[in-house]
């Protein structure tokens, strides 16, 4: 771990690097001094293997001079740019600051294509086909990795397109869950339920909720045990979209139906994470998600 | 490699530079360059020459005012990342165009450097193009090679300084002019003297200037030292040479010996050859060799030693060709032109050049029948497969569609392979002109009609009102 409290080796890279630049010098200091006897058929006068003979091409002076100043280059990139070990130049000049420096530039020539979003409603934007496009490839470049390029999601990433929201689905809500991100926590039940037993008749009363198949059994006697459930997801478990709980009633299943999954669930509880995205993509960019994502459960098909 | 037992390991002698040789000369490893003179010439080749000069840089410096409908007939749009030429629109996919017409040229130089020697290199590469056009200039301000010469040697008086100026400023304006029309080729060429004017575009100002210094600089200045010391292409081409093609010859049996003569008593007498040793051969070469030396790799075969020789020849009513286009067995078995002729058709001749036709129409063919249509097909990354409401199986895709057409094209967009199978999201897409866009495709079939794994599926993207279709291959994926 010595190099990161000791500069041993920024002074190690650095020296070998000056050494190099410096060697080459000296060898083109050598060589231009260097005299070699011509003969007259134009061969250095070297004989190898009975008759190979060396002729005599010098290189020109000029190639010479470019040596030297790729030299005198070297000194000044070094002494401007980071190339010397820990030496950060005189410039200053990072990948970070040019990569900075690149998105702010990028941002401010697209802000007049913004300007005229940043004015409109996200409703008036879902029916604009260049916002929709933009939106379209921001969607693409963004979210699809979790929710799929479709925005129909998958296993514990949420459905975007079918009007089902855990934290809501007014424009404001969406805006909200994209610029902040939204953390979803099932805490573990199971104490709070009971035996077991008591665990799997609940999970039949949740199956109930929404008309999945269960054994009429089990759920009658799980439904006292709702009462667990119901600070969050209500007595009629219709979820609170204030909290993020879900609506389960609805037969959409997040993280996976059937008891099983179900059991699971209240056993172990489950953090999801929406990451903030406001770091990532500007105020106007995510205007402009904000109606693309409104606009695929509200204007579905029309957008395309 | 330990040497075999028994063997004496070779010893290879270094022998020293003999001391005594009177011949011998003390020299630097390094040569001082020196600057070349070329006195002006005409005949024959000279303007062949100019007639390439007038050739290149018409196509060179016209091309880009050309206009095909709206837009500039040839752009390569770096920016966009498509490259219009005449009505095709390229897309970087379409790299294989640019690899096949490099395969085109190299095999070009192949054949012709097989056939005639270094003909490139003598009268159609922009390092002799351009430098042959910076001397016409040097020779119309400061007179031809003596009074270059005299000029050179003189003190600095008012002609010199004005001379020199004129001829500075006319090289600088070609230079720029030379880097404008090259930046031109790479964005709209009627804006970019606007955007110059007002000192826009800092990466456009920089290419045309670097360009341009690369011009000046190369056809001022390094000239030969370009062929000599930097290009490959003039070291690689002796290995296309062979006793058949063409290059520059001296007779030297006819030639030799040569020297001054009185025109009053015939030569051989004297036991002089053809060459009366003016050197004019010399002082028009424009890479500073002496040809009567034989083949050398300086020698960018451009002929005007022929010129020169031959107008000495006329003078002296000697018949021409002392100097001469011939081949290596041409000059030994002192053949004639149709002999010579007849060894043009020679293997490595027929193989480069059957080579080179199956390629040119190769891409001729490609080119007409490409479709202005690409299409990419990739899974989507977040879900493998799907249950949907009505009990359908579903597939995520991306499709990255290339409209490689100038106008608005609407696609519908089916799939086929798997019994039931459909396209659950929308039909169509519009894009626009010369755009490429993702679209994200849903695919379904029916649940338990499919067996479990992967099934290969395609794409059909058809082009509403046009001929244009593609069909691209993917994978349908059915959970266990």
């Amino acid at each position: 771990m010595s190099d990161f409290t000791h500069n041993f080796w920024s002074l190690y890279v650095a020296g070998i690097t000056l050494a190099g630049i410096l060697a080459c010098g000296l060898l083109l200091w050598i060589t231009s001094r260097k005299k070699v006897q011509a003969t007259a058929d134009n061969t250095t006068g070297h004989v190898w293997d009975e008759d190979l003979t060396e002729m005599n091409n010098p290189m020109p002076r000029w190639w010479m001079w470019l040596f030297v100043l790729t030299m005198v280059f070297g000194f000044g990139y070094l002494a401007a740019y980071p190339g010397l070990g820990t030496f950060a130049g005189k410039l200053g000049w990072s990948t970070r600051a040019e990569y900075d420096a690149e998105v702010a530039q990028a941002n401010a020539e697209l802000q007049p294509l913004y300007a005229r979003f940043d004015a409109m409603k996200p409703e008036d934007m879902a029916g604009d086909a260049q916002a929709m496009a933009i939106g379209e490839r921001l969607f693409l470049n963004n979210c699809a990795q979790c929710h799929g390029s479709d925005a129909r999601g998958s296993k514990s990433f949420p459905n975007l397109a079918d009007n089902d929201w855990l934290h809501g689905g007014s424009p404001d809500r969406i805006r909200q869950t994209i610029h902040d991100g939204r953390i979803g926590v099932m805490p573990p039940m199971a104490a709070a339920v009971g035996s077991p037993e008591d665990v799997r008749n609940l999970s039949h009363y949740v199956l109930s909720l929404s008309g999945s198949p269960h054994d009429s059994l089990r759920a009658s006697l799980g439904k006292s045990k709702f009462t667990a459930c119901a600070a969050c997801h209500g007595m009629d478990g219709k979820g609170n979209q204030a909290l993020g709980a879900p609506n389960l009633t609805d037969d959409v299943w997040l993280h996976g139906w059937g008891e099983a999954a179900i059991t699971a669930m209240i056993n172990n509880g489950k953090t999801n994470q929406m990451p903030a995205q406001a770091g990532k993509l500007t105020d106007s960019q995510i205007g402009v998600l904000t109606a693309y994502v409104w606009s695929l459960s509200n204007r579905a098909g029309a957008a395309r | 490699m330990k040497p075999a037992d028994g063997m004496p390991r070779k010893v290879i002698p270094i022998t020293p530079a003999a001391a005594d040789d009177p011949q011998a000369e003390v020299v630097s490893l390094y040569e001082a360059q020196k600057k070349i003179y070329p006195r002006a010439i005409s005949g024959v080749f000279a303007r062949w020459r100019w007639l390439m000069v007038v050739v290149t840089q018409l196509v060179f410096y016209g091309l880009p005012w050309l206009q095909w409908g709206e837009r500039q007939m040839v752009l390569f749009d770096l920016g966009a990342r498509r490259f219009y030429l005449f009505g095709l629109v390229l897309y970087p996919q379409d790299f294989i165009y640019l690899t096949g017409l490099l395969i085109i040229s190299a095999l070009s130089l192949f054949l012709f450097t097989a056939v005639a020697g270094r003909l490139w290199c003598g009268f159609a590469c922009p390092q002799t193009v351009y430098t042959e056009m910076f001397m016409w200039i040097e020779h119309r301000v400061e007179g031809d090679r003596s009074a270059r010469l005299r000029l050179d040697k003189g003190r600095w008086t008012f002609e010199k300084l004005w001379k020199k100026s004129l001829k500075q400023l006319l090289w600088i304006g070609i230079s720029a002019w030379t880097g404008f029309t090259f930046v031109g080729y790479f964005v709209p060429i009627r804006a970019l003297g606007v955007e110059l004017m007002a000192l826009q575009g800092s990466w456009q100002l920089f290419w045309v200037a670097f360009y341009g210094v690369a011009t000046y600089g190369n056809a001022g200045f390094l000239r030969e030292q370009v062929c000599k010391y930097m290009c490959p292409y003039a070291r690689f081409q002796s290995a296309m040479f062979d006793n058949d093609t063409l290059i520059v010859t001296y007779d030297e049996a006819r030639g030799e010996r040569r020297g001054p003569r009185s025109k009053a008593v015939a030569p051989r007498t004297q036991g002089l050859g053809d060459c009366i040793d003016c050197t004019l051969c010399v002082q028009v070469c424009p890479v500073g060799i002496d040809i009567r030396n034989g083949l050398q790799y300086e020698c960018i075969g451009c002929g005007l030693c022929v010129d020169a020789c031959n107008t000495v020849m006329d003078k002296m009513h000697y018949p021409r060709g002392l100097i001469r286009f011939s081949t290596q067995h041409g000059v030994t078995h002192r053949w004639n032109q149709s002999q010579m002729l007849r060894r043009v058709l020679r293997p490595r001749v027929l193989v480069y050049g059957a080579v080179l036709a199956a390629l040119c129409i190769g891409m001729v063919m490609s080119l007409v029948a490409r479709t202005p249509l690409k299409v990419d097909v990739v899974r989507d990354r977040a879900a493998l497969s799907r249950i949907v409401a009505g009990g359908r199986l579903e597939n995520v895709y991306r499709l990255q569609i290339m409209n490689a057409t100038e106008r608005l094209q609407r696609y519908r967009i089916g799939a086929h392979g798997l019994d039931g199978l459909e396209v659950a999201s929308g039909p169509g897409v519009a894009i626009g002109p010369a755009e490429s866009r993702w679209v994200a495709v849903r695919l379904q079939v029916p649940y338990g009609v499919v067996p479990p794994g992967s099934h290969p599926v395609f794409f059909d993207i058809r082009a509403e009102g046009a001929a244009t279709q593609v069909v691209e291959k993917s994978v349908f994926l059915v959970p266990r």
